[in-house]
């Protein structure tokens, strides 16, 4: 049985290679389009995301796959996982270069990481990550285990039921989010060898059972 | 906790990875894919590819190079080497690249950095300095304008007011030395910096990387030292690991429990008895 389809976003930001070669690394094709129809006709999404807010959330409208993918994730509930940038774009709104809108899935804002004389900005590296809520997406993935972080700005939730998992560093940082399909990573599971595979094999699984190539 | 990073640098001359000593010999190493594959299999933290020659002979980045090899790391890949301009680092973002390195172009084309983290954001952006010690001070130097007027604590300082998120610092007096990181080269670039530092040149031994680690750095890099032993990586992390720091060890393969040799710092061989019950232990391959 073939299993549904799940489609890369290209809004022209990002690292689309890295996520396109992190699943067929889990023997899965998946393709990369901007084409609207190709969106309408999917059944499942990853949005990836390395760059600023602002440039971000305006190729989105004027690509007009803003609309569509609103009206697909809210009122069609496909699932969706928002990697990095992808993940702050789901918020209400950024403060990256000045306010910006974002989707609004999830309520809460974005902004700048607390620098001090300790730590530095970015947030970049291997960090531990701490599940707070039992989910589907950590099967397999030992609490506390490493995921790779590249970031200067933080996703404030402003209802912390979404939050599932979070890390450490100077502050609880928001690292994993979750309201019913839509989905969201502050790390790059793509980047994260064994553990970021791991992940991706479960977003898969949560999307068709299909992709399970596991026995039993 | 966030860990200190422990990066593989991986020198491109010809299209070919080649070892470096003091930016002036170059031994051959072989196939970037294949210097990749190893790399990540062994669980290094991060991937810093640099292609030494593309500036020099005015040319763009080998993007083909890049998008086969990316192909291979699911560990983050920073590249650099003939980056000049927008649509460069966009097409090197596409390739596969994770972030773009700017050293050559630094000052002769200071709106690389500061466009560049307009559009992919600070994080995308790392600013590698070489440095060489001048009359007891680290000066900044270019391997086309040769020596510049001033400090590489300077130009790291103005770097990152350009946009810069991270500075990549490389010894050019370490450099394929074998005696250890140049801490005091970190110390003093490091100090007024608010992003993170990678610290390479001169590891020669797992020693040198825990000294970089335990003098606080945020990323030490070595490039030679992980080329000519098996599993250098995994090995590496083991010797880390086992004197006590806290760093990132989660490959699926271990040293569990390895002896070190004094000197070489690499895992002695087991003893009879050990071999001999391992001939008949099956490991399953981890299917993911």
């Amino acid at each position: 049985m073939a299993s549904k389809k799940i489609l890369i976003i290209d809004y022209g930001m990002g690292n689309l290679g890295s996520v396109q070669m992190a699943f067929k690394k889990l023997g899965v094709n998946i393709s990369i389009s901007d084409n609207l129809s190709e969106l309408n006709n999917s059944y499942a999404y990853i949005l990836p995301g390395v760059g600023a807010f602002p440039q971000a959330i305006a190729n989105l409208r004027n690509s007009g796959i803003f609309d569509v993918l609103n009206e697909q994730v809210i009122s069609n509930n496909k699932p969706i996982l928002g990697i990095c940038l992808g993940m702050q774009l789901m918020a209400n709104y950024s403060l990256e270069q000045g306010k910006n809108i974002g989707f609004g899935w999830i309520d809460g804002k974005v902004t700048p990481i607390k620098t001090s004389n300790k730590l530095h900005v970015p947030h970049v590296g291997w960090n531990n990550l701490q599940i707070t809520t039992k989910d589907l997406i950590f099967n397999n993935i030992d609490n506390e285990a490493h995921f790779f972080y590249d970031q200067s700005f933080r996703f404030e939730a402003s209802d912390e039921k979404c939050v599932i998992g979070v890390c450490e560093y100077g502050e609880k940082i928001v690292s994993v989010i979750r309201k019913k399909n839509i989905l969201g990573t502050q790390f790059h599971p793509e980047k994260s060898q064994r553990n970021g595979l791991k992940m991706l094999r479960n977003f898969l699984i949560s999307v068709d059972q299909n992709y399970d190539i596991r026995e039993n | 906790m966030l860990k200190t990073r422990i990066i593989g640098v991986l020198i491109v001359k010809n299209n070919w990875v080649v070892q470096s000593i003091n930016f002036a010999k170059f031994l051959p190493i072989g196939r970037l894919d294949v210097a990749v594959e190893y790399l990540n299999q062994w669980g290094i933290d991060e991937i810093v590819i640099l292609d030494i020659d593309a500036s020099r002979e005015g040319r763009s980045p080998n993007f083909e190079m890049i998008k086969s090899a990316s192909a291979f790391s699911q560990t983050p890949l920073s590249v650099g080497g003939g980056i000049s301009s927008l649509s460069d680092m966009e097409s090197m973002l596409r390739a596969g690249a994770d972030k773009l390195i700017i050293n050559s172009r630094l000052l002769t084309h200071s709106f690389l950095i500061e466009q560049g983290a307009k559009q992919f954001g600070n994080q995308c952006m790392i600013a590698s300095i070489d440095a060489i010690k001048k009359e007891n001070k680290y000066m900044a130097y270019n391997n086309q304008k040769m020596d510049l007027d001033f400090s590489a604590k300077e130009l790291a300082i103005k770097a990152e007011s350009l946009g810069a998120g991270e500075i990549f610092l490389n010894s050019i007096d370490r450099d394929g030395m074998k005696v250890g990181l140049d801490l005091k080269l970190g110390d003093e670039v490091r100090r007024d910096l608010s992003i993170p530092l990678i610290l390479c040149g001169g590891v020669g031994k797992p020693s040198h990387l825990y000294e970089g680690i335990n003098a606080g750095l945020d990323a030490v890099a070595a490039g030679n030292f992980f080329h000519f032993t098996e599993m250098s990586v995994i090995a590496a992390k083991q010797y880390i690991s086992q004197n006590g720091c806290s760093i990132r060890f989660d490959s699926y393969a271990r040293y569990s429990n390895a002896n070190f040799d004094e000197i070489s710092e690499r895992p002695s061989r087991h003893n009879e008895d050990v071999l001999e019950k391992l001939r008949f232990e099956y490991i399953p391959e981890e299917i993911i």
